[in-house]
């Protein structure tokens, strides 16, 4: 356990972050990629992720706004979407973009639009979450291991 | 390390895998980010690349700059498959693709595009350290087919279980002398290559140029008859090895394949009506049955006239059409298309072709290619040919039309073909004809039919055009196309930018081209099995005969609407 509050702190926002599902195991590959080379990585990445995703997300919502949908043209940005998100291991907002295509193969629209609308959701907590926890991890000064959540 | 010893000596390092070269194609730019780290905490030399364009540019510009290839599968400028197709055939590098999604029939379908791997994302750090296996695999795989055995003696140590070096294995029957030959002039060579570690090692890069000989040798050969030693004595190349040609004989045949259900799709997209013509099975389809009524018995010994000609030019032509499937509605039993130089180019264009090819390809019935394979260039030309023709609706053949050839479509038909492709026709005709001058005798009909001995159904569809290419037949456009230099043939095509060399004809071969009326046709049909031609518009227009029995000259008097017939006359 973190002797330094403030990094005590950042530990425990970091452990909440899987505990509570927002985070997978990609998040910790991610984190064993960080050297003194790149020391902020695991930052920029996902600083990337969300610059390109909010791209996505919007093209979603304006396929979304035709009607009728456009099922393959909406699977494939969420295909896209899934993939950037895996890439971060964002375990909830995977788990939307999954429904969301499930929803898109059958034709259902009403369902696109509620798993997108939790989909948004997931990601607006995730990203908040992450901004605070990167926040804190400039102020505390680089961690000393990546640990791995039980 | 096992590497050092046995002298494996990589350019860039002595430390394999470290440095190994790796292009990273994604358009996600999180996880090129990622897997440009991952890589370089392998200690791989690592380039990243957001578009499929720009991976292909770079590798065409650096032919030898770089050892594998790792790419997702789903881009927005280019399909991954298509990316892995051409990287697998101009430059042979080992292709890994990657996607989210795991279903096992894309899977499957990057295997059979020749993935040699398929990671799922998220990757992994360990799936990463693996990858030079597949670099070292090929390798071996070159060291073996480029005669430097001796070089590779502790190599051959140190794979027990390998069979690699086995003579038996390394040499087929007929390979052995020619084969031994080749290598041990070039076994000096090899082995100081070797040992040089700054010499490139001697991976054969298939550039544009080899390509095209490779091609060119398929189809002189002929697709069916087609096998890696043939190709590799027609190809003449220094240093080439069997194992070399194999393996991109396999691609080369998984990228015909993939033309092929691309056209299949586009033809049906076209409304061209694939469902087999409904004279196919019956006797008329083929106007093979009618015109054997009328048509002299030398000509129903299996004789077939075309008139080719235009059709030829017109195939030239296209490369504009791509649209007009009509001719993909024959299937073609196997995909082929020689694009020879074309690969890396435009897909659609190929497409078009290929799906010509399909259409007369399909030509199941009576119409034996002699000498197709796909990558009979003569096939592809003449796909293309029934491309223009088809122009628009392709109607069902009416047998009736009854000449010696296919059934032709009927006449009203033939004067809106004949309007709509004389202009069509014309350019490409001149195009073709200063190409042809050398071939042509007056008199002499050249059909290019490719035949297939296989069974391939036609589809009458693809005939219709047959008419067009009648009417333009008769006009002093058409001129002879003799198309017994398959370079010639090659040179036409290429410069219509079909790539394909036409003429793979090879002494096999003879194109007659119908010239005016009661044009004196002389047939070079191979396997033709007159009984088996349903579809009358094969012969009509585009026909390519690759025929290797003696010439029949025939005077074939019909009137100006049935030129067509006579033309593609398959006389059976």
């Amino acid at each position: 356990m973190e002797r330094n509050p403030m990094r005590r702190q950042l530990a425990i926002m970091r452990k909440s972050l899987f505990d509570q599902g927002h985070l997978d195991e990609q998040f910790i590959e991610l984190e064993e990629l960080q050297d003194d080379a790149n020391p902020n990585f695991v930052e920029e990445v996902v600083a990337l992720y969300f610059r390109d995703s909010a791209r996505l997300i919007l093209n979603m919502e304006q396929a979304l706004e035709g009607k009728p949908f456009d099922f393959n043209k909406l699977d494939g940005y969420m295909h896209q979407f899934k993939g950037s998100s895996t890439s971060i291991g964002a375990k909830k907002v995977k788990a939307e973009s999954t429904l969301f295509r499930e929803y898109c193969r059958s034709g259902n629209a009403e369902g696109c639009v509620r798993a997108f609308q939790q989909l948004k959701k997931e990601y607006g907590t995730l990203r908040k979450k992450l901004e605070a926890y990167f926040q804190l991890a400039r102020q505390t000064g680089p961690m000393e291991t990546a640990s791995r959540p039980k | 390390m096992v590497f050092l010893e046995a002298g494996f000596s990589s350019p860039r390092n002595d430390a394999f895998p470290a440095g190994l070269r790796v292009l990273v194609v994604d358009d996600d730019p999180t996880w090129l980010k990622i897997l440009e780290k991952m890589l370089k905490k392998c200690s791989y030399e690592v380039t990243t690349c957001g578009l499929a364009r720009d991976a292909l540019n770079l590798l065409r510009e650096r032919k030898d700059g770089y050892d594998i290839v790792i790419s997702d599968v789903n881009m927005p400028d280019m399909d991954g498959f298509k990316l892995l197709e051409h990287v697998g055939l101009e430059m042979d590098l080992p292709v890994i693709m990657m996607s989210v999604d795991g279903e096992t029939s894309r899977v499957m379908k990057g295997v059979q595009h020749g993935a040699c791997d398929y990671l799922l994302k998220p990757i992994r750090m360990k799936e990463l350290r693996n990858i030079w296996q597949h670099v070292f695999r090929k390798k071996i795989h070159e060291v073996r087919d480029i005669e430097s055995l001796e070089g590779f003696e502790n190599i051959q140590l140190t794979r027990s279980g390998c069979d690699l070096f086995d003579d038996g294995h390394f040499l087929g029957g007929d390979d052995t002398t020619s084969g031994r030959k080749r290598k041990d002039a070039d076994n000096r060579h090899e082995d100081r290559d070797l040992t040089d570690p700054s010499t490139k090692k001697a991976r054969v890069v298939w550039t544009v140029d080899l390509h095209q000989k490779f091609v060119k040798a398929v189809n002189l050969i002929g697709f069916d008859k087609v096998g890696p030693k043939k190709i590799l004595d027609l190809m003449n190349v220094p240093r080439l090895t069997r194992e070399n040609v194999a393996s991109h004989l396999q691609k080369y045949r998984l990228y015909l394949s993939r033309l092929q259900k691309e056209s299949d799709i586009k033809n049906s997209f076209n409304g061209m009506k694939l469902s087999d013509p409904p004279s196919k099975d019956s006797t008329a389809s083929f106007g093979l049955h009618k015109p054997m009524n009328t048509v002299p018995d030398d000509v129903l010994n299996g004789t077939y006239s075309f008139s080719v000609n235009k059709s030829l030019a017109q195939s030239v032509d296209l490369k504009g059409q791509a649209d007009r499937n009509g001719i993909t509605s024959v299937p073609m039993a196997e995909p082929k298309g020689a694009l020879s130089k074309d690969i890396p180019d435009s897909h659609k264009t190929k497409s078009s072709q290929m799906s010509f090819d399909h259409s007369l390809g399909s030509v199941d019935s009576g119409v034996s290619f002699a000498t197709f394979g796909s990558t009979d260039p003569s096939q592809y030309s003449w796909t293309e040919i029934p491309e223009i023709q088809f122009k628009q609706e392709y109607e069902s053949f009416q047998p009736e039309n009854g000449f010696n050839q296919l059934p032709l479509p009927e006449p009203s038909m033939i004067e809106k073909e004949v309007k709509r492709s004389r202009t069509e026709v014309k350019p490409l005709f001149d195009e073709y004809r200063s190409n042809l001058v050398e071939h042509l005798s007056p008199a002499d009909l050249v059909g290019l039919f490719p035949v297939q001995g296989k069974n391939q159904t036609l589809k009458n569809q693809a005939f219709d055009p047959i008419s067009a290419t009648k009417s333009t037949m008769k006009t002093k456009d058409i001129s002879q196309n003799c198309l017994a230099d398959s370079e010639f043939a090659q040179r036409n095509l290429n410069a219509a930018g079909i790539g394909v060399p036409l003429a793979s004809l090879s002494e096999d071969l003879q194109i007659c081209w119908l010239q005016g009326d009661g044009y004196p046709m002389n047939f070079a049909l191979q396997d033709f099995e007159c009984s088996e031609y349903h579809d009358p518009a094969l012969i009509a227009e585009t026909p390519f005969y690759l025929y290797d029995a003696p010439r029949f000259d025939h005077e074939h008097l019909l009137d100006p609407t049935e030129y067509f017939a006579i033309d593609q006359g398959l006389f059976v």
